[in-house]
Parts: C-alpha cells; sequence; structure tokens
C-alpha cells in the first residue's frame, strides 16, 4: 500500500500548492520516482500550472447519480420528497408535477428504495473532471476539477482519490482550503498530514481550526511554517505550547515569490530553500518506514 | 440599499485585509463575514458579541448496537461508506462520513437507527467599531453547503434594512463551490481581488465564470500588482476582454502584515500610504458607479 500524505493548511494561500509541488519534487530526486501528486483542490485545482513540460494525457468525466421521475408511472404520493432530506424533490399532485433538482441532490439514493411504483430511474449528469498529467513518460498529476456551478466537491474529491496508481510508494494530496467536508473527504484515509501555516494572526488564526479538526479525526500530523520571517512569533509560541512538531521553516523569498508568480517554481529553486525542503523530506522518509 | 461582495477565487491574496480597509471607509454599512468555514474578519475588527445563535447543521446516524441483527441492509443502502465494522464486529457509522441522509434509519427492520440534529455552528452579531457585523464559526469537519451564509446573510440584510444602512459588505469565502454561490447569490456587486500569479489569475477566471451566471456586475482589483508587472498586465488586458473595470491596482508592502499584527485595517494603520489611497480610491470609484449602472435590470 502506498504511504499517504495531505497537505493541508485550513485556508488558501499560505503556500500549501507551492509545498505541495515541491514535496513531489524533492521526493523525487532524493527518493522514488514512484510519488503521485493529486490535486483535491478541486474548486480552484493549481498544481499543473507548475508543470510547463507537462501533457495531458486523457481526461474522464465524473458524473454524479441523479434521480429522475417518469410521470407516467407516478401517483404523485410525495413519498420520494418526504424521504429526500435535502429538499431536492417537489411534487405537486395538482399539476402533475414531480421534479428534482439537481443541485440540491446528494446522490444518496433514499428515494430510490422510497418509490412503490418504480417511477424513479437514475441518469448520470457530469459534475466535473480529472485530468491526467504525463511528465517523462510517467503520470506526474492527477487534477479533480470541479464543474462551474456543481456543488458536489466531495464525491469529485472521492472519485479522483481513487485514481492513484497502487504501484505508487508515496501519494501527495493537495487539500482544499477551509476545515468542511472536502477537506475531510480528502484526508480521511491518509496516514499523515503536513500542515501549511503562515506566522501571521490569519495564519495562526486559521492553523488553530485546522488543529482542532485533526484532533477530532485523530489523524497524526506536523507544521511547516511557509514564508517564515514575515509576521510575528505567535505561531511559534502556539507550537510549542500544544507541542506540535515544526516540520519545517520556508523562510520568505522574493525571488521564490516571484518563481511561484510565473508558474516556474521548481527551475530554479533559491539555496537556503531547497536545503529546507531537502531535510523536511528526509524526516518524511524516516516518518514512511517508521 | 446595495450589497456588495468581495470574493478571489482562492485565499490568502489579501481580501479580508481589504474588506476590512473598506469596512472603515462605507459610512452607513452592515458588515458580514460569508467565509463561515475560515472567518478572519474578526481578527481586525475584534467584535463585541451581542447576539450568539446555535444553527443546525445536517442530521447524523447512530446504529444501538444492542438492537442490531447485523442483516447488514444499511451497510449496503449507504452511498457515502459510512457503516463500517468496529474491532468488536459490531456495526458503527463514522459521523465525518455521514451525510445525514436518514436512509439507514428509514430501512433497518429493526429501528435500530437514530439519526441526531447536530448543532455545531453558531452564527453572531456584533458590535465593531465600524458597525454591525454578523459572522459565524462552523464546526470542524461540518457541511459548508451555503446554508450557514444564507443565515448571515438574511441576518445582515435585516439588520441593515431595519436601521436603514446603505450597504451590506460580504467578505465572501474562498472557492467557487457551495459557499461561494451563496455569498453571491441576489447581491448587487462583486469586487473581485487577484494577485499577480499565474494561479491567482486561473482561480479568478474560474470565479468570473460563475459570477458571469449570476449577471452581476463586477469590479475587479490587482493586489501587490508591483510583484510582477508583466502578469500584472497580463491580468488588465484579461479583465478588458471580459468588460470588467479594473479599479484599484494595490502596491506590494509589509505594512500590510503589519497592520494585522497591529489588529488594525492599512487604512488606519498607515492613511497616508499609497495603498490607503488606493483603498479610497477604489471605494469612490464603485461608488460612482453604481449611480450609472442598472442594478436590477428588467428582462
Ligand atoms: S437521491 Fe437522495 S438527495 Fe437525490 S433526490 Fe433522491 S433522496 Fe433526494
Ligand atoms: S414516490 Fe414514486 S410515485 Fe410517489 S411521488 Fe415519488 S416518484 Fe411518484
Ligand atoms: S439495518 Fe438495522 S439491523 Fe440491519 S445491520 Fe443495519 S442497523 Fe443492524
Ligand atoms: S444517514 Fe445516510 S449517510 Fe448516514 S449512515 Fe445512514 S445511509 Fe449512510
Amino acid at each position: 500500500m502506498p504511504y499517504k500524505i495531505a497537505i493541508a493548511s485550513g485556508k488558501g494561500g499560505t503556500g500549501k500548492t507551492s509545498v505541495s509541488v515541491s514535496m513531489q519534487h524533492f521526493i523525487r530526486k532524493q527518493f522514488t520516482n514512484q510519488v503521485q501528486l493529486i490535486d483535491c483542490d478541486v474548486e480552484e485545482p493549481n498544481d499543473i500550472l507548475f508543470f510547463p513540460n507537462a501533457k495531458k494525457k486523457n481526461s474522464k468525466i465524473i458524473t454524479q447519480r441523479v434521480p429522475k421521475i417518469d410521470k407516467n408511472q407516478c401517483n404523485f404520493c410525495k413519498k420520494c420528497a418526504d424521504y429526500c432530506e435535502f429538499n431536492a424533490i417537489s411534487i405537486i399532485p395538482s399539476i402533475k408535477m414531480a421534479k428534482v433538482n439537481s443541485s440540491l441532490c446528494h446522490s444518496c439514493g433514499a428515494c430510490l428504495v422510497a418509490c412503490e411504483q418504480s417511477a424513479i430511474k437514475e441518469t448520470e449528469q457530469p459534475i466535473g473532471l480529472m485530468n491526467f498529467y504525463h511528465e517523462k513518460n510517467h503520470i506526474n498529476l492527477i487534477e479533480g476539477e470541479l464543474k462551474i456551478g456543481s456543488a458536489m466537491q466531495t464525491l469529485v474529491i472521492k472519485e479522483v482519490k481513487k485514481q492513484a496508481s497502487k504501484q505508487s510508494q508515496i501519494i501527495l494530496y493537495d487539500a482544499p482550503p477551509g476545515t468542511s467536508c472536502p477537506v475531510v473527504e480528502t484526508i480521511s484515509d491518509v496516514d499523515f498530514i503536513i500542515l501549511v501555516s503562515e506566522p501571521t494572526p490569519f495564519g495562526l488564526h486559521d492553523l488553530k481550526l485546522m488543529v482542532e479538526l485533526l484532533k477530532e479525526l485523530q489523524k497524526p500530523y506536523s507544521v511547516i511554517i511557509n514564508k517564515a520571517g514575515i509576521g510575528n512569533r505567535d505561531i511559534y509560541t502556539y507550537l510549542k505550547q500544544e507541542q506540535i512538531e515544526i516540520l519545517g521553516e520556508i523562510p520568505f523569498d522574493q525571488e521564490y515569490a516571484t518563481n511561484y508568480a510565473n508558474g516556474s517554481l521548481l527551475k530554479t529553486i533559491p539555496q537556503k530553500i531547497s536545503k529546507e525542503f531537502e531535510i523536511i523530506t528526509d524526516k518524511l522518509i524516516k516518518r514512511v518506514y517508521a | 440599499m446595495m450589497e456588495m461582495t468581495i470574493l478571489s477565487g482562492k485565499g490568502g491574496t489579501g481580501k479580508t485585509s481589504i474588506t476590512a480597509a473598506l469596512s472603515g471607509l462605507v459610512q452607513s454599512a452592515v458588515l458580514c463575514d460569508n467565509d463561515v468555514d475560515a472567518a478572519d474578519l474578526h481578527l481586525i475588527l475584534h467584535p463585541d458579541i451581542i447576539e450568539e445563535h446555535a444553527f443546525a447543521s445536517g442530521w447524523k446516524a447512530e446504529i444501538d448496537t444492542s438492537k442490531c441483527k447485523r442483516c447488514d441492509i444499511c451497510l449496503s443502502h449507504c452511498r457515502f461508506d459510512a457503516i463500517h465494522t468496529n474491532a468488536a464486529e459490531k456495526l458503527v457509522i463514522n459521523p465525518f462520513q455521514c451525510e445525514g441522509c436518514r436512509l439507514c434509519e428509514r430501512i433497518c427492520p429493526e429501528q435500530a437507527i437514530r439519526s441526531e440534529q447536530y448543532t455545531n455552528n453558531y452564527w453572531y452579531v456584533s458590535n465593531t467599531r465600524f458597525g454591525t457585523l454578523v459572522h459565524a464559526k462552523m464546526g470542524p469537519g461540518e457541511e459548508n453547503s451555503g446554508k450557514l451564509v444564507t443565515q448571515v446573510r438574511k441576518k445582515a440584510k435585516e439588520i441593515a434594512l431595519t436601521n436603514q444602512k446603505e450597504w451590506i459588505i460580504n467578505d465572501g469565502p474562498p472557492g467557487i463551490g457551495c459557499a461561494a454561490i451563496a455569498s453571491l447569490t441576489g447581491t448587487d456587486l462583486a469586487l473581485i481581488v487577484i494577485e499577480p500569479s499565474k494561479s491567482s489569475l486561473h482561480d479568478a477566471d474560474r470565479l468570473i465564470k460563475l459570477i458571469e451566471s449570476f449577471k452581476i456586475p463586477v469590479f475587479a482589483l490587482i493586489n501587490k500588482f508591483d510583484l510582477n508587472l508583466e502578469l500584472s498586465q497580463s491580468i488588465a488586458n484579461y479583465l478588458k476582454t471580459k468588460n470588467i473595470p479594473l479599479v484599484a491596482k494595490i502596491p506590494f508592502d509589509k505594512a500590510m502584515v503589519h497592520a494585522m499584527i497591529n489588529k488594525q485595517t492599512i487604512v488606519e494603520y498607515q492613511p497616508n500610504s499609497n495603498i490607503s489611497k488606493e483603498i479610497k480610491k477604489l471605494w469612490h470609484k464603485i461608488q460612482l458607479s453604481t449611480h450609472t449602472i442598472d442594478l436590477h435590470p428588467t428582462i
């Protein structure tokens, strides 16, 4: 079984994507080629921007099962609407209306069980894509992309995660921001979580929310402080108090920030940053084989 | 009354710092933090909470193992893989995976399953130095379905109407999912904060596609524009093709972080800085344009 690591952050903009992409780069350099990166930030997938030479190998459509009511069979008993906890079904017998609102439907299947007239069939509706990117003949990156207007990010994440190769030794998940269900879905089966934070009041606040979640989920984690040097020391005090391990500190660096902006992050990595990532990777590998 | 939502595609572009700065400039406003998942606006506004309300999220199912006969009907019907066997071979439900569809409860022949409604979310009405703030805190791992966002916006609107305020300023959530959709539905204006990076432009593009489907007037600003002038120029060009007015170009300045550490808005911290001037100008432009755009066109 591959060892699964999620890179999460509580909120966006702390450098989760640059850490994810760099981690893959350094694991490959120092340890194994069998490392896949999965972009689970399906609302705004960005990892691919840092692989200018990668080619899209193929894409698959991800669908959701949405029920459809056959009005010739339906007797408008409303049982399906009663079963639907998400208010996705409206039945109005007087005008013979029986409608499913696909943007509210969670594809739970309850209405199918409810209907005694076999009036409900499921249809497949697209909610996103998974894209497979190749670099030098192996799949480097798998990306989930939520269809604009769809609200089914959790399902898209679930499907994309299934695509990782079982032959990989390490799988990295770039998690979505926040602490709600898409994050929970991403980290539900991982062995370890890297939290990326920055030493500012916003960074600290969002880190605390994330720690609260991970305590509930009882998952092992440690923290990378990104943009070290900006902001203040409050985050260090907090981590010490809570006895949370600092996996590494990536110093704020103007050149690195510019490379990030251009998408040429991996082309030239400043010495002091690559050194830090090498140490982090070593620590991680030890953990994988602990 | 007008309602403006500030969004950015992804977090970390400085959206909240800018929302906070605008909060201090807009006279007669109700402020509203729609980023209920990782609310940060309160760190600058330090609100005095005057009302606290619990907000029911969905249901979570639970199995009474003493009644369960292990027919496994529930197990085969749950589409969210939320039902598992534990070490003692009993069936248990993982609350983080349960979507609360209540199907298992309805089909269990032994009536061994009960669902309970979780109230793990809270929303608040607070006083701040810039007026009323409506904000929320979501329990960790909850579903950010947009319902809580809709609730805080509803309250903000109520307060704005009762107190005859001219503006509601929403600090929006990141992304383009349920929370962003709930944050945009029915607002009058959107302001997008973009950074000069490829990823920020990529995110903004997806967000703009979403906003276009709502047909809401959009403004944009580039934050830290001088970090990469070339990319800032391509963002400006992109905005032109989309007919979106670029209302401000805000320079990079560590003062932004220092203001945050001081729990102040940049306009309070350095009122005469270039950033503050740009933000004042931006607010002026938005105010002016609201006199000319038709906010509620009849179709
Ligand atoms: S599948 Fe579930 S959510 Fe969808 S309409 Fe049926 S009962 Fe409602
Ligand atoms: S349960 Fe079946 S028959 Fe009854 S209203 Fe729904 S679709 Fe029609
Ligand atoms: S359906 Fe009821 S009795 Fe059957 S396994 Fe599930 S909880 Fe037990
Ligand atoms: S309520 Fe729905 S999601 Fe939860 S355990 Fe039961 S069937 Fe599964």
